[in-house]
């Protein structure tokens, strides 16, 4: 304890650290599962049963096996830069996330009063824009270094994807930038209280439509996911850019395109969707209780579900689950715990919600051909981004006049 | 010594060790990675000065998008290892003394003081908003040029890359 009450700053960023590490990772991991369930429902398909129930399983399993297969290096490959490509990109993708203010309450860790993110910048949304602007390497080295076609063509394809979309990407943020009047995470949500008419949140998502709109179809581009996948287009370039790799290297490639997601994902939320604020008026005050609600309604679906179809173990799991929801539920009833949990939990509702919504079009739409893409980012997002900017700016300056 | 020093000697040390293994690499992405490197230690010292604007401009525009486009080009052209040449006769005989003239300057700069001016203007725009009121009240005319400089610039890359209208 001594050494905690002489380094409090580092003892409590170290335990922020660690907890949010594991909960991304473990996120992470039931991201993979959750995508895998929504597209086979979509597909009218059942998805991962067998393992677990429901397949719960299922990413334990995917983890244990790559861990465990051959991490196998080619002859030919560059080995300095091969092995640094997958660091890179895993770790820039987590970094972003050190960023992201989870709620506004004040918690206390071993007697240090500490706010809910792990770092508090004042221009956190230019670092952001700073760390996802060189995340294009660890795609681009991963092609370079394998020394063969199919990679070397996917990272190719991938750079000038992500160079095109990032343009349109930040200039579509420049608006909500101009009406918050501020680079700081923190400050953009608190810029977004209150409601008009009493009923309506006064998100940026509603003056900034348009930008919302251009910042998410590229945010899907700049993560290389569908409709946008083409650097990794098995039908064309086997498995783009990490054709070469295998085993833990790959699980990483993997969990940074996941890690990428949530924190496009939390940046729409904090920028458009305000962040931790409630879409209640605060004087509804029975909208304290949603999550306990919410809670309180999976874990008695989850209970039904498991004492009507399963037998043996997973009966017995299932059951042991929808306690822990429930006690969850029981937990959120009371005042001190909604003062905490509050933010976070329509925080988390929300980029729950963007990463469905991620998942959907993954779903739903075909891929792009190439000409289009490139057609598309720079003959419609672009222009269409750089005129809400003019827009907005004139009408915050006429409005201050 | 404090934690501002330590990091401060850390980073110029990366800095300089990056910016010799670009010039003694031979492959050309390592002499880009280096160079990257060199541009983010770079930045953190931006930081340890209390810019943290410029810090994340230096990532943004140099890092990620200036070197990206090197890495592009790279990757595009296939270049493989350089060979050696003998290096030209004018570094040879002009380089060292011209070196050796901006080593002195640089040091006699560092023992008596920076010569004053444009340095402790910019110094004081350290905030973002304060940075930008400079640059578009008090700097607009040579921030106007430099646009220009670069449009003229890429007329130029169009007018070379499509030649036959």
């Amino acid at each position: 304890m001594e050494f905690v009450a002489q380094h409090p700053v580092l003892v409590v960023s170290v335990v922020k650290i660690v907890v949010l590490l594991l909960a991304t990772l473990t996120t992470l991991a039931y991201l993979t599962w959750f995508e895998r369930k929504v597209v086979a429902h979509i597909q009218a398909r059942w998805g991962p049963y067998f393992t677990g129930p429901h397949g719960l399983l299922q990413p334990l399993a995917d983890g244990l096996k790559f861990l465990f297969k051959e991490d196998f290096t080619p002859p030919m490959v560059d080995r300095v830069v091969y092995v640094l490509a997958p660091f890179i990109a895993l770790s820039l993708a987590l970094t972003t996330l050190a960023l992201i203010p989870f709620g506004p309450a004040t918690i206390h860790i071993f007697g240090q009063p500490t706010g809910l993110s792990v770092a508090h910048l004042d221009i956190g949304l230019l670092f952001i824009f700073a760390i996802t602007s060189i995340g294009v390497y660890g795609v681009a080295l991963a092609g370079w270094s394998s020394n063969s076609k199919y990679p070397l063509l996917g990272s190719l394809r991938s750079s000038a994807q992500m160079i095109s979309y990032e343009v349109s990407l930040t200039l579509s943020v420049v608006g909500v930038l101009l009406m918050a009047g501020s680079f700081d995470l923190s400050e953009i949500i608190l810029g977004q209280q209150g409601h008009w008419l009493k009923v309506v949140p006064r998100w940026h998502i509603i003056p900034q439509i348009v930008g919302f709109l251009c910042y998410f179809t590229s945010a899907i581009a700049e993560t290389n996911r569908v409709p946008f996948d083409l650097p990794e287009a098995e039908t064309e370039l086997v498995a783009g850019f990490h054709t070469e790799y295998s085993s833990f290297k790959f699980a990483m490639f993997f969990l940074a395109e996941y890690a990428n997601m949530i924190t496009v994902s939390c940046l729409a939320t904090i920028l458009f969707l305000g962040g931790w604020l409630s879409p209640f008026p605060d004087s509804w005050t029975w909208a304290r209780y949603m999550p306990a609600a919410v809670f309180l309604i999976c874990g008695l679906a989850l209970l039904q579900d498991g004492l009507r179809h399963f037998r043996g173990i997973p009966r017995i799991a299932l059951t042991v689950i929808s306690a822990a929801i429930l006690a969850l539920a029981f937990a959120c009833s009371h005042a001190a715990v909604i003062a905490i949990a509050l933010g976070p939990f329509w925080f988390l509702a929300k980029v729950a919600f963007l990463l469905f919504f991620y998942v959907w079009t993954r779903g739903t739409l075909p891929r792009f051909r190439y000409d289009q893409l490139m057609n598309f980012g720079w003959k419609v997002l672009l222009p269409v981004s750089l005129a809400n900017l003019v827009i907005t700016s004139l009408v915050i300056l006429v409005a201050h006049r | 010594m404090s934690a501002e020093m330590i990091l401060f000697f850390v980073f110029a040390a990366i800095a300089v060790a990056g910016a010799i293994a670009l010039i003694v690499l031979r492959e050309p992405i390592h002499s880009a990675l280096a160079l990257i490197l060199v541009m983010v230690s770079l930045a953190v010292l931006y930081l340890l000065l209390g810019a943290e604007f410029i810090a994340a401009v230096q990532i943004i525009v140099y890092a990620g998008a200036i070197m990206v486009l090197f890495v592009f080009v790279i990757m595009l052209l296939n270049a493989r290892e350089e060979e050696r040449t003998n290096a030209s006769r004018m570094a040879r005989y002009a380089g060292l003394p011209l070196g050796m003239l901006l080593t002195a300057q640089l040091a006699y700069w560092v023992a008596h003081g920076w010569p004053q001016g444009g340095v402790t203007q910019a110094a004081a725009a350290t905030s973002t908003r304060a940075l930008s009121t400079m640059l578009f009240r008090v700097f607009v005319l040579p921030f106007e040029l430099t646009s220009i400089l670069i449009l003229i610039a890429i007329l130029g890359a169009m007018v070379l890359a499509k030649k036959d209208f």
